[in-house]
C-alpha cells in the first residue's frame, strides 16, 4: 500500500502557543482519513501545513513523496492536492461556472477538459442548472458542494476537507456526505477534518483524534474496541446479595448496583457479558435486558479529549 | 514568475469588477471630472471676462497645473480597485483556496497589481485624449496654437502617471493587509494622496516647477518610493502572513 501522506513529529508553534505537537501519522493511497478533535485542537493548522500554506516549526511531512517546507516540494504538493477550507471561499461575484473555470485554468486544463470536468461535477452535485448563477446567491449547502467541485476540478491525488458539513442543515450535510462517500468509492485519498463523530464513523477508513497532540489513530472499529462495552447495564427482576457476590467472584471492574440494575465494566463485552449473565442466572436472578452503553467512538473521543485538557 | 498566471488572476478580477458598480464608478468619475470639468472651467472663465485665469500669460502654467491632476487621479483610482481586489477576497475568504494552488505569491500579487493598474491607465489615457481636445478647443483662440499634446504632458502621462499608479497599488496592498473591510482600506489609502497634493500646492506657490525637469524629478522620487513599497508589500503578501497575521 502506497503511503501518500506521512508526517513525523510535525509541530507548529505560534510564538509561545503550540498549536500542533509531534504529530506522526500515515495516510494510504485511496484511504479516507478522519481527523477528529475539538475546536482549537490544531486540525486546521495541520491541514494548512500539509497544504504548504503555513510553515512547520519542526518535524517533517511528505505528500506523495514531496517534502513540505521547501519551495520546489511545496509547488509540487500544491499541484497534487485539492483543498476545501472551513470557509468555502468562493468568489461570490462570479458564476458557479466561472468559479470552476478559473481554478481549472490555474491547473492548465485545456478548454475541452475544463468544459467536460465542470459539466461532470456540476451535474454530479445537482448544480448544472445553476451554472450561470452567481455563487453569492447560493445556499450554504450549494456553496459547499461548489467548493468541493472546485477542489476536485484538476483531479487531485489528495483531497483535504476542513469541516465540510459544519454549519450545514441536515439535508445539505447529507448531500455533501454522500458525495464524499461517492469519492471514497472512486478510491480518492481524502483527509477529512471534522468534529462530527457520526460522520467520521460512517465515512472514514482511519481516524485520528487530535488535541494538539495526536492521541490515537486506528480504524473506527479499532477505536470502538478500546471502550466498546466497557460499561454493561443488566436489568433484573430483583437484585440481591447472592447475585452481587456471584458477580464479585468474576472480578468485574466498577461493579455497582442501583435498584434493579447492575452496572460493570468489561474489556470484551461479547465474551464477558455471557459469563456475567450466566453467573446471575445461576444465582437465581431473572435477567430482563443486557445493554452495552454508549456510542463507543464518542466515548473514546470524549475520554481522550478530556484526558488531554 | 509566470505572467500568464498573473494575467489569469487579473482577468478573473476584471470579470468581478464588471459586476461592482462602486469600482466602475471609481474608475470613471475622476477621469471624467478632469477631462470635462477643466476645459469647461476655462470656457466659462473666458466667456465671463478676458483676463484672469484665461489670460494668455497665465494659461501655460495653469494648464500644467491642471495636467498634474492626472497624477493625482492615477494614485486615487487604484485605491478603490486594489482595496476591493484584496480586502474583498479577504472578506469572502477566497484567498485561502487560491493560496493552496500552485500559483506563487508573486504571481498572485502581480495579478492583483495588473487588475488595478490596467483599468487606471486606460481610464487616464482615454481621459487625457478628451482633456487634450477640450483644452485645445477652449484655448486655441487665446494662445494661437494647440497647447496639448506637448513634451511636458507626454512625460507626465508616460512616466509620472505609471509610477504613481504602481505606488498607489503597492500602498493599497500594505493597507489591505491591515484593513478589515474595503471602506476602511480605501480610507487609509487616501493618505497616499497627501504627498501628491503637497507637490501640487508647492507648484502653485512656485516652489516646484511642473515642467519636464520637475516631472522627471517627481518620477524619480516616486520610483524610489515604489521600490521601497514593493519590498514591504512583498513581505506583507506571503501565504503565512496572509493566513495567520492579516486581520
Amino acid at each position: 500500500m502506497i503511503q501518500l501522506i506521512e508526517t513525523e513529529n510535525l509541530t507548529k508553534k505560534f510564538g509561545d502557543l503550540t498549536a500542533v505537537e509531534n504529530v506522526t501519522l500515515r495516510v494510504n493511497d485511496g484511504e479516507v482519513f478522519g481527523f477528529l478533535g475539538p475546536n482549537g485542537a490544531g486540525k486546521t493548522t495541520t491541514i494548512r501545513m500539509l497544504c504548504c500554506l503555513i510553515s512547520k516549526t519542526s518535524g517533517s511531512a511528505t505528500i506523495g513523496g514531496y517534502e513540505i517546507g521547501n519551495k520546489e516540494g511545496s509547488l509540487k504538493i500544491r499541484k497534487m492536492i485539492g483543498l476545501v477550507p472551513d470557509n468555502v471561499g468562493l468568489s461570490e461575484n462570479l458564476t458557479a461556472y466561472d468559479n470552476l473555470d478559473f481554478y481549472a485554468k490555474i491547473y492548465d486544463r485545456s478548454e475541452t477538459q475544463r468544459k467536460e470536468s465542470i459539466k461532470r461535477f456540476l451535474e454530479m452535485l445537482g448544480l448544472w442548472e445553476k451554472r450561470n448563477d452567481l455563487a453569492g446567491t447560493f445556499s450554504k449547502g450549494m456553496k459547499q458542494k461548489l467548493a468541493i467541485a472546485r477542489a476536485l476540478i484538476h483531479d487531485p491525488q489528495v483531497l483535504f476537507l476542513d469541516e465540510p458539513t459544519a454549519n450545514l442543515d441536515p439535508e445539505s450535510a447529507k448531500t455533501v456526505r454522500e458525495f464524499i462517500l461517492e469519492l471514497k468509492k472512486q478510491k480518492k485519498t481524502i483527509f477529512l477534518n471534522t468534529h462530527n463523530l457520526d460522520e467520521a464513523q460512517r465515512i472514514c477508513d482511519t481516524i485520528g483524534i487530535l488535541n494538539t497532540k495526536l492521541r490515537v489513530t486506528g480504524t473506527p472499529q479499532d477505536l470502538e474496541q478500546e471502550v466498546k462495552g466497557k460499561k454493561t447495564i443488566v436489568s433484573l427482576e430483583q437484585v440481591n446479595e447472592k447475585i452481587l457476590s456471584a458477580l464479585k467472584k468474576l472480578s468485574l471492574k466498577n461493579l455497582t448496583s442501583e435498584g434493579n440494575k447492575v452496572t460493570f465494566d468489561v474489556s470484551d463485552p461479547d465474551k464477558e457479558n455471557w459469563g456475567a449473565v450466566e453467573a446471575m442466572v445461576l444465582a437465581g436472578g431473572h435477567v430482563n435486558t443486557v445493554n452495552v452503553v454508549g456510542s463507543s467512538l464518542e466515548d473514546v473521543y470524549l475520554k481522550l479529549v478530556r484526558e488531554s485538557t | 514568475m509566470r505572467i500568464s498566471k498573473a494575467w489569469l488572476i487579473a482577468s478573473r478580477d476584471f470579470k468581478i469588477f464588471r459586476r461592482q458598480k462602486n469600482i466602475l464608478i471609481s474608475i470613471i468619475v475622476f477621469p471624467v471630472i478632469i477631462s470635462v470639468l477643466f476645459p469647461a472651467i476655462l470656457e466659462f472663465t473666458q466667456l465671463r471676462n478676458s483676463g484672469g485665469l484665461a489670460a494668455p500669460g497665465v494659461l501655460p502654467n495653469l494648464l500644467n497645473s491642471f495636467s498634474f491632476f492626472f497624477v493625482i487621479g492615477a494614485a486615487y483610482i487604484p485605491l478603490g480597485i486594489a482595496s476591493y481586489s484584496i480586502v474583498g477576497e479577504k472578506v469572502e475568504k477566497s484567498l485561502e483556496p487560491l493560496l493552496a494552488t500552485p500559483l506563487t505569491d508573486g504571481e498572485i500579487l502581480l495579478g492583483k497589481a495588473i487588475s488595478a493598474v490596467l483599468p487606471t491607465l486606460v481610464a487616464m489615457y482615454v481621459a487625457s485624449i478628451v482633456f487634450t481636445i477640450g483644452i485645445d478647443a477652449t484655448t486655441i483662440g487665446r494662445l494661437g496654437y494647440n497647447y496639448f499634446p506637448n513634451w511636458n504632458f507626454g512625460v507626465l502621462l508616460l512616466i509620472v502617471v505609471p509610477v504613481a499608479v504602481v505606488m498607489s497599488v503597492l500602498y493599497s496592498v500594505i493597507v489591505s493587509s491591515r484593513a478589515n473591510d474595503v471602506r476602511s482600506a480605501s480610507s487609509y489609502g487616501i493618505f497616499i494622496l497627501f504627498p501628491l497634493l503637497a507637490i501640487y500646492i508647492l507648484s502653485e506657490v512656485s516652489i516646484i516647477s511642473l515642467d519636464i525637469n520637475g516631472f522627471l524629478i517627481i518620477a524619480g522620487i516616486l520610483s524610489a518610493v515604489d521600490v521601497a513599497l514593493y519590498f514591504v508589500s512583498r513581505s506583507a503578501f506571503q501565504r503565512e502572513e496572509i493566513l495567520t497575521k492579516w486581520k
